[in-house]
């Protein structure tokens, strides 16, 4: 392979990934400013609230609840090589609230949410359900993505809130009947070293995750190629998309809330 | 007036839509006809704006269709889509009375329900059908829910994309009957595509003949049937041989 060629295959995939990255910038800063334009879909946002919100609330706890569990286990197990095991619950606490409950509460909204807004949106699109929409003087943008991008950014720190306390829960019933924590006590240790700011980090970045997921679903299926084919592709990318966008905006938010 | 000039439409390679001329006056009825994947499903939808023409220019009353408020224009237009295009997540009377239920037309429920039931009983089909699903109709209801809801707020312009397709024939007479009502009575202009002959003729003030990207005749209905085209005359009377190959 020739040096130009060789270049050329490099270059055309990392185009291609920066000309997505911008889209997929413009269409979420398209879908803000629709926040500030009437008019607004109540019923929609409504509907979206139930389903995003609402009906992800067991797929989250039951994550945050083994989570928390499988964390007790752990910290003890690890803290006990060096006489720490007193430290278990505020570990507990504060890597549920800080970073298991956003991260995987968002990870299973993703894999929900994103999944099936990214089929629904898609579906519309190659039965031309979205043109009908134009044609009837709805935007699609206000009708379809605002609500569902709302609803998330609003739901899913709820549900984080709501993760972090069934997962500290999880914790606590494993620490008290297989790791013999007084109950008194373990509650009263989570208590005591937790803090507002480990609770209020995580929920941001539940909203943010929550953004993510919606505006992914959104784009996607708004982008869907034609054909069962093309809804397929379109959930898949959404959904891979939203997991790997958290991990990373994860990454950053630490760092900015946590670092120095 | 609805008048294109010079519209070309590509996807990729494959040149659909290669200067189309055609000029749809005011209340009159223009059906479309042409072979199947020619191009007419986007012709009209270039017109409403869901797809972007190449080059050439669409004017509505003189007025460039890309330029002014989106919304007012919509606003005058009625769409029947090949496939229907019903909204599943909603029952067939917020289908029909989509528009009347928001927006700058928007009217209390009962009010717009009403609407909706009359509208569903001008194409066939009774009042129990308003709180179905989408889902749960078959293929020739579900184009008449979507002709109920192209007509619902009385539109100025209506497209019908193929209306009769998948209708028993006294349904597709019905029909037919509707869209010629719709534009003596109320004065609408109508642009249908169809390939059945028998509407063409029930529904037609004029028709035109879209074939390789452009439009091969145009004229009155009276004159169709003497106009010494060769790609018209195979075209309505279904010729396996001529102009047009069938076989490709
Ligand atoms: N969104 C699109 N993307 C790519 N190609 C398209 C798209 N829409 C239409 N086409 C192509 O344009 C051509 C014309 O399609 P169109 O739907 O207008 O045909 P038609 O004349 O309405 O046919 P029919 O009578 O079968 O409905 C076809 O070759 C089709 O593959
Ligand atoms: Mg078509």
């Amino acid at each position: 392979m020739s040096l130009t060629a060789s270049l050329a295959a490099i270059g055309r995939p990392v185009l291609a990934a920066l000309a997505l990255i911008g889209r997929l910038a413009l269409y979420a800063f398209e879908t803000v400013t629709h926040l500030l334009r009437p008019p607004f879909y109540g019923r929609e946002f409504l509907h979206a609230l139930v389903q995003i919100g609402w009906l992800s609330l067991p797929v989250v706890g039951l994550t945050a609840v083994f989570t928390g569990g499988a964390l007790a286990l752990q910290i003890y197990a690890g803290g006990s090589r060096f006489n720490a095991e007193s430290v278990v619950p505020s570990i507990v606490a504060i890597g549920m609230t800080r970073e298991l409950g956003p991260v995987l509460g968002g990870l299973m909204v993703a894999a929900r949410v994103a999944s099936s807004i990214a089929a629904e949106i898609g579906t519309m699109k190659v039965t031309e359900q979205i043109d009908a929409l134009v044609t009837l003087s709805t935007h699609p943008m206000k009708y379809l993505t605002l609500p569902r991008v709302l609803a998330a950014t609003l739901a899913v720190p709820v549900l984080v809130g709501v993760g972090d306390a069934i997962g500290i829960m999880g914790g606590y019933l494993v620490g008290i009947t297989r790791l013999d924590f007084n109950a008194a006590a373990y509650l009263k240790n989570t208590a005591d070293f937790l803090e507002t700011w480990d609770v209020v980090s995580g929920l941001i970045k539940g909203a943010v995750f929550g953004f993510i997921v919606a505006t992914m679903g959104c784009f996607y299926g708004m982008h869907s190629g034609r054909g069962a084919q093309g809804v397929g592709r379109a959930t898949k990318s959404a959904v891979v998309a939203a997991s790997v966008l958290i991990l990373a905006a994860n990454y950053i938010l630490t760092e900015l809330f946590f670092s120095a | 007036m609805i008048e294109l000039s010079d519209v070309h439409k590509a996807f990729g390679s494959n040149k659909v839509l290669r200067g189309v001329n055609l000029t749809i006056p005011k209340s009159t009825s223009m059906v479309i006809i042409g072979g199947s994947g020619t191009g007419k499903s986007v012709a009209l939808k270039c017109i409403l704006g869901l797809v972007t023409p190449d080059r050439g220019t669409i004017t509505l009353d003189g007025q460039d269709v890309t330029k002014g408020d989106r919304d007012a224009f919509l606003a005058r237009f009625g769409m029947l889509f090949q496939g229907g295009a019903l909204f599943d997540s909603l029952p067939v009377w917020q289908n029909v009375a989509f528009r009347l239920l928001r927006g700058s037309l928007k009217r209390p429920k009962a009010e717009a329900r009403d609407i909706a039931v009359e509208k569903l009983r001008r194409v066939g089909l009774k009042s129990e059908t308003a709180d179905l699903y989408p889902a749960e109709l078959s293929g020739g209801m579900q184009k008449r829910v979507g002709l109920a809801r192209a007509i619902a707020a009385e539109p100025e312009i209506i497209f019908f994309d193929e209306p009769t397709t998948g209708l028993d024939p006294i349904m597709a007479g019905v029909i037919n009957e509707l869209i010629r009502e719709i534009v003596t009575e109320m004065g609408a202009t109508a642009m249908t595509i169809t390939h059945d002959m028998s509407s063409v003729r029930a529904i037609a003030d004029n028709v035109a003949m879209l074939h390789d990207g452009v439009i091969k005749w145009t004229g009155p209905v009276s004159r169709m049937d003497n106009s010494g085209d060769p790609y018209l005359d195979q075209f309505i009377h279904g010729r396996a041989e001529g102009p047009i190959e069938a076989v490709r």
